[in-house]
């Protein structure tokens, strides 16, 4: 039986729904030998900020069941840098690039995705509006819809023709209320969910384990979080959703598509081993035959809910 | 350098706690099925994935390569979690996957007369560096250790090469460790000073290279989630301000690359 992976988005189509999620995979060349990034359906590069970050002091990550916590902060070379050194060196005609970008403030991001938007070798935009491990913006952008729509709206402004996705936070009440708003503001895709907070302590030393004391949560624990929020933002908007958190196999990829996701990111999965995005991309066609499902198309969003 | 980029499904040829202390004190030595790595630069690390993580935990956990043979690769590892806890109940044949080499290694300098400064379990890459060292005679260990000295791979390195001891009982011993290590240190300011071992130990040895400007090396031991720098957790201060990835970068850093504070 032969498969068909496609996945359509907004200005673009992917080869199979298996993207890298941001923070996760470095600018892609990091894992360039564990796999052929060609293989994959796209790349979600590290945040990007209008000049180089330092990141949050050390430590910075702290292992938890079935997961982990990180505080790294966005560190990142600043997207001049990223333009001129990385971007050229990645397979971006054969392999979507999605840049994720961070700023404070509305004015900045709309910087951000003005020069971003001028790179042919970017496919999309992904706004962060979720970062739980920065001062400044971050978490607090994604948690209010006002504020949310109003820089997804910025930054459309002056994305000119590249889509724009906006990354959402899972630390919020109602995940829905600003899933909306984005896309009342023009998103043309939402990428659910970054990390939830959470806190590591050790007893003996009577110190947080992050120097930042709160990080975000990552890993298979909050795969079923990650999914909720998927479900519950496909049924509320017509927008393609890209779902991320926790995903470590082919068959986590299917539950992402069965509850409405177009895409998928991997994201600390990577971590566990440095091919296992290759990996997962090599599988899933194999499990869609086994399964009997011929196209992404004709399985997304088929959960029988009752 | 071996082969970069390919993770290696081998099995477990044996787990064997050291010596007759070993179990007591969980340190034991494990020996895989070499892929095919020709080479390793001592100092340098293979990430280990045993398929008995499953997903928790979600790391796979780092060792500098302590001996490397066509045959096997061994390791030298002290249980003190939940990694190394399941590390240490593996059998023979168990699955474990497997990248590397990765990293920087230790400098080899064939003239200059050498001293491996170990700290505890920090004794595995000296075992490497020793045994494929071009001129051991230049080489001198000094060791220094909490639990019996049959736990480490010691006595094999003692055969070939000068070394000293130093069991630490209480923590009143540390200065007289100190000291030691400022003599040793100072001896060997025109040579080559090389430091495997906990973080304040590493801390102390390079604040006496500094002292004696001497050349020193330190291979840290900053936890990493991803190893081949996807991930920016492993970072360490430069000397700069900046930071460095260890997993990279490193382990492996000249003395005076960084800024080797406290807190990293």
């Amino acid at each position: 039986m032969t498969v068909d992976t496609k996945v359509r988005l907004p200005g673009m189509v992917l080869k199979n729904p298996i993207l890298t999620a941001s923070g996760t995979f470095g600018f892609g060349l990091e894992f360039a030998d564990y796999g052929d990034l060609t293989a994959l359906g796209g790349i979600a590069v590290k945040g990007l900020s209008l000049l180089p970050r330092l990141g949050n002091p050390m430590p910075r990550l702290a292992e938890t069941p079935c997961g982990m916590l990180n505080a790294i902060g966005l560190q990142n070379c600043g997207v001049e840098t990223f333009l001129r050194d990385k971007l050229p060196r990645l397979p971006w005609r054969e392999t979507p690039i999605v840049a994720n970008l961070y700023a404070c403030d509305a004015a900045d991001f709309a910087e951000l995705a003005g020069i971003l938007s001028a790179a042919p070798g970017v496919a999309a935009l992904e706004v962060n509006i979720s970062c739980p491990n920065v001062k400044a913006g971050g978490l607090a952008f994604g948690q209010d819809p006002g504020m949310a729509g109003k820089l997804t709206e910025a930054v459309k402004k002056r994305a000119g023709n590249k889509p724009v996705w906006v990354k959402l936070s899972p630390n919020v009440t109602d995940i829905v209320a600003v899933a909306r708003a984005t896309v009342l503001a023009g998103a043309d895709a939402l990428t659910c969910i970054n990390t939830l907070t959470g806190v590591s302590v050790d007893i003996r030393t009577r110190k947080p384990r992050l120097a930042n004391v709160i990080g975000g949560l990552s890993g298979p624990a909050i795969k079923p979080v990650a999914l909720r929020c998927v479900w519950q933002v496909c049924r509320a908007v017509s927008v393609p959703v890209i779902g991320v958190g926790g995903i470590s196999s082919a068959e986590d990829v299917l539950e992402f598509i069965l509850v409405g996701a177009h895409a998928v990111q991997i994201g600390t999965a990577n971590f566990m081993r440095p091919d296992m995005s290759f990996r997962i991309a090599a599988r899933l066609p194999e499990l869609m035959a086994e399964l009997g499902i011929e196209s992404l198309d004709s399985y997304r969003g088929t959960l029988q809910a009752g | 350098m071996g082969i970069p980029g390919t993770c290696h499904d081998v099995r477990v040829l044996s787990v064997t706690p050291h010596g007759p202390h070993g179990a007591e004190h969980g340190f034991f030595t494990m020996e895989l099925e070499n892929p095919g790595i020709a080479q390793v630069a001592a100092g340098q690390f293979i990430m280990v994935r045993p398929a008995a993580f499953g997903v928790n935990p979600i790391w796979p956990r780092p060792f500098s390569i302590s001996r490397l043979t066509p045959e096997r690769i061994t390791l030298f590892v002290q249980a003190c979690g939940r990694g190394t806890d399941i590390l240490a109940g593996l059998r023979p044949d168990d699955p474990v996957t497997i990248w590397g080499p990765l990293g920087q290694g230790f400098a080899v300098e064939p003239d200059s007369p050498t001293l491996m400064l170990a700290g505890g379990v920090g004794l595995a890459p000296f075992v490497e560096y020793a045994a494929s060292h071009p001129y051991p005679p230049h080489l001198s260990l000094l060791f220094g250790h909490r639990v019996p000295l049959d736990c480490y791979p010691y006595e094999g390195m003692a055969r070939h090469i000068a070394t000293t001891t130093f069991l630490e009982r209480t923590p009143a011993d540390r200065e007289t460790f100190i000291a030691l290590l400022d003599g040793q240190v100072a001896a060997f300011a025109e040579g080559l000073v090389l430091a495997c071992g906990p973080r304040p130990f590493l801390l102390t040895v390079a604040r006496l290279v500094r002292k004696y400007s001497a050349r020193g090396q330190v291979s840290l031991e900053n936890r990493m989630a991803c190893g081949v720098g996807g991930c920016l957790g492993c970072v360490e201060k430069n000397a700069l301000g900046g930071y460095v990835q260890t997993c990279t970068q490193g382990p492996v850093f000249w003395v005076e690359e960084l800024s080797l504070t406290e807190d990293a």
